[in-house]
């Protein structure tokens, strides 16, 4: 196991950040935390990279004890914060060149690791950080998160605020250092960056929703699902909401995805009851379940 | 070692690239010599006063002329009744008026005795002090030549000598305490504001999360800042001995280590404002307040510390810039060795220590 987390709980004050959260992570693993802003990501990352003290429970990193072990986990540990944390100040190169000697090691000796990356960014390496735009932002700083070669990687949120090209760009990466056997816990409020890691854990309000493989997570899910619209959305998720037997009514894209209360459920029935209500242009369809709809039926 | 000289590189980064606070750190010094240099003294030149003469004598003309010949006073108004001398001083520009009662040198021949009255104002109660204490040699001189020819039975003559600074000049005085508030706020300010930078910007949480230890972050903030303090004082040395002609007495090298170990204990303390403060603003608010009110009014560089209440006198002992500014008094004006000044070098040393031993053990190791 590369990370194992028993009973950690945390709470500023009054407010309860964590609740009883446990889940391993297995070594050479892709762990998603899916979960909304406010949910406990980041306090349990800092407390997992030996940031933050846990008010209860235990965890290890790399196989080291979290409190008694922290220097080591420290060294073996890659930490990319949710903020962009890195000097902006300094140039591209300056960055790693740093980020290579504390950690007590030079680009050269691990630059295979980051080549992939680094390439990508080598042709600003005179720019200073600070002017790099978003998605080049988030590769230096993995980069530097990589120098050291750690054992397991801390991403939390890395692609909040990154386009969607770049997006995809950095999840291609993730796959690539994973098949290297670098252990990656990342953090993420995007449900379809979800489907992209081996594990997720749902989590909301402190408190882990669900545990398992993107697929069985989606398996799960008891309902069927179907893409409704029309000419009028607004008015649609009213009167989508005002059916008797509706379970639930969420927009999604330029569809709202309905569920029924009842097993044998027919279209026909509820399209005669929109267009009583007057909408025009109908579609009611089947459509498969995603990630986001799992989430939103287990936090309800 | 790689890893301590690695951050040392990066924070001489930091320093040149942010050209404000470079400004401040060559500027500021500079500007505040000056200003202090020529705007605060307390000497006495060419100061306005009034005369109110009811006798006007040949001996009054005399002692008149006396005055006026003096450096120190320059005679602005003459006054004729007692009542305008409230409108003077109302009227703001002169500081003390010299009032001869009638028949002066009549009186002063027959009685053997005659009085002139000095008025000051006191608003500015120093200034008044050295007015009458001038005017009262001026006069005491005065006597001495009239008489001259006469016996007296007995005499006490004070004969005072003012050592090391015998033209009394105010900027021997102010010049090492300049320095002191120099180095020390330059000093403390700038690493105070670059640790809690790193706290506000973010990059506390990854050098957290690394091999680096706490006394080399610590360290490593310390010592650029040794280098460009050093050259601060230096231009403080220069200037005092080019523009204010200050003498430096004593060795060079003796001014410049201590003034190296004056300057490491002011980042160690700038160093430890940053470890207890979250932001920027605060660390900058306690350097300022915290540490500029304690250096300028109780380290005895513009207040005598003798003259203060015990408890001030007291507390006096633990600011650092007071044992720094007797270093440099005896150094530059004294012009002796390490043997007379080695307890107040030991006290900063101590003083030092305790406050690097000190920061270590509040930097925190974590982010709570």
């Amino acid at each position: 196991m590369s990370i194992t987390v028993s009973h950690i709980s945390k709470s500023y004050g009054k407010v309860t950040a964590l609740k009883d959260i446990s889940f391993d992570v297995k070594k050479g693993e892709l762990f998603g935390l899916i979960g909304p802003d406010g949910a406990g990501k980041t306090t349990l990352f800092r407390i997992l990279t030996t940031l933050l003290f846990a008010d209860e429970g235990t965890a290890t990193v790399a196989g080291y004890d979290l409190v008694n072990d922290y220097k080591k986990i420290r060294s073996h540990v890659g930490y990319m914060p949710g903020r962009f944390s890195l000097y902006q100040d300094l140039t591209v190169e300056e960055n790693l060149n740093f980020f290579a000697t504390i950690f007590g090691t030079t680009i050269e000796e691990n630059y295979d690791l980051i080549k992939e990356i680094y390439v990508q960014i080598e042709p600003f390496k005179t720019r200073r950080a600070g002017k790099l735009s978003g998605g080049m932002k988030q590769k230096l700083a993995l980069s530097c998160a990589l120098i050291h070669k750690p054992k397991v990687l801390f991403l939390d949120e890395p692609t909040t605020g990154v386009d969607p090209v770049s997006r995809k760009e950095f999840w291609e990466m993730l796959k690539r250092l994973q098949q290297k056997g670098i252990t990656i816990l990342v953090s993420t409020p995007y449900m379809d960056e979800a489907a992209l890691c081996d594990r997720i854990a749902l989590i909301q309000d402190g408190k882990i929703l669900e545990i398992d493989t993107p697929e069985a997570i989606v398996k799960h899910y008891p309902k069927k699902i179907y893409d409704v619209r029309s000419d009028h959305m607004y008015k649609l998720i009213l009167d989508l909401n005002a059916f008797q037997h509706k379970h639930s009514v969420y927009p999604f894209g330029e569809f709202v995805h309905y569920t029924d209360t009842r097993e044998a459920f027919n279209t026909a029935e509820l399209e005669n009851y929109l267009k009583e209500k007057g909408h025009q242009n109908i579609i009611i369809k089947p459509t498969k379940t995603t990630i986001e709809d799992t989430f939103m039926e287990l936090a309800k | 070692m790689k890893r301590f000289i690695g951050f040392i590189k990066k924070e001489f980064y930091h320093i040149f690239r942010d050209r404000r606070s470079l400004f401040i750190l060559f500027g500021m010094p500079i500007a505040q010599i000056m200003l202090f240099g020529f705007a605060i003294t307390n000497e006495i030149n060419n100061v306005d006063i009034a005369i109110l003469d009811h006798s006007k004598d040949a001996t009054t003309q005399e002692i008149i002329n006396k005055i006026a010949a003096s450096k120190y006073f320059s005679i602005s108004e003459i006054i004729e009744r007692e009542a305008d001398i409230e409108k003077a001083f109302q009227k703001g520009k002169i500081k003390a008026v010299l009032n001869f009662e009638h028949d002066f040198s009549k009186k002063l021949i027959r009685n053997n005795k005659a009085t002139i009255q000095i008025v000051t104002d006191a608003t500015d109660p120093n200034t008044a002090n050295t007015i009458s204490n001038y005017t009262n040699a001026i006069l005491q001189k005065y006597l001495q030549t009239i008489n001259k020819d006469i016996k007296i039975a007995y005499q006490i003559q004070p004969e005072t000598r003012m050592v090391y600074n015998a033209e009394l000049k105010s900027v021997f005085m102010f010049v090492p305490g300049v320095m002191t508030v120099i180095l020390m706020l330059v000093s403390a300010m700038m690493t105070s504001i670059s640790i809690t930078r790193e706290k506000e910007l973010g990059t506390m949480e990854i050098l957290l999360v690394s091999p680096i230890k706490p006394f080399q972050v610590i360290v490593g903030k310390v010592f650029p800042y040794i280098f460009l303090s050093i050259i601060n004082a230096v231009v403080i040395v220069l200037l005092s001995i080019f523009v204010f002609k200050m003498p430096i007495r004593g060795s060079l090298f003796l001014l410049g280590l201590e003034s190296v170990l004056f300057i490491i204990n002011a980042l160690s303390l700038g160093i430890l404002i940053s470890t207890i403060s979250k932001t920027q603003q605060t660390a900058m608010m306690i350097s300022l307040m915290g540490l500029m009110l304690p250096v300028i009014l109780l380290s005895g560089f513009i207040f005598p510390i003798a003259s203060m209440p015990l408890p001030l006198q007291i507390i006096s002992n633990i600011i650092p810039a007071k044992w720094f500014i007797i270093i440099l008094k005896a150094i530059m004006l004294k012009g002796v060795g390490i043997s007379f000044i080695w307890k107040e070098t030991l006290i900063l040393v101590g003083m030092t220590l305790f406050f690097m031993g000190l920061s270590i053990k509040k930097y925190k190791i974590r982010l709570e």
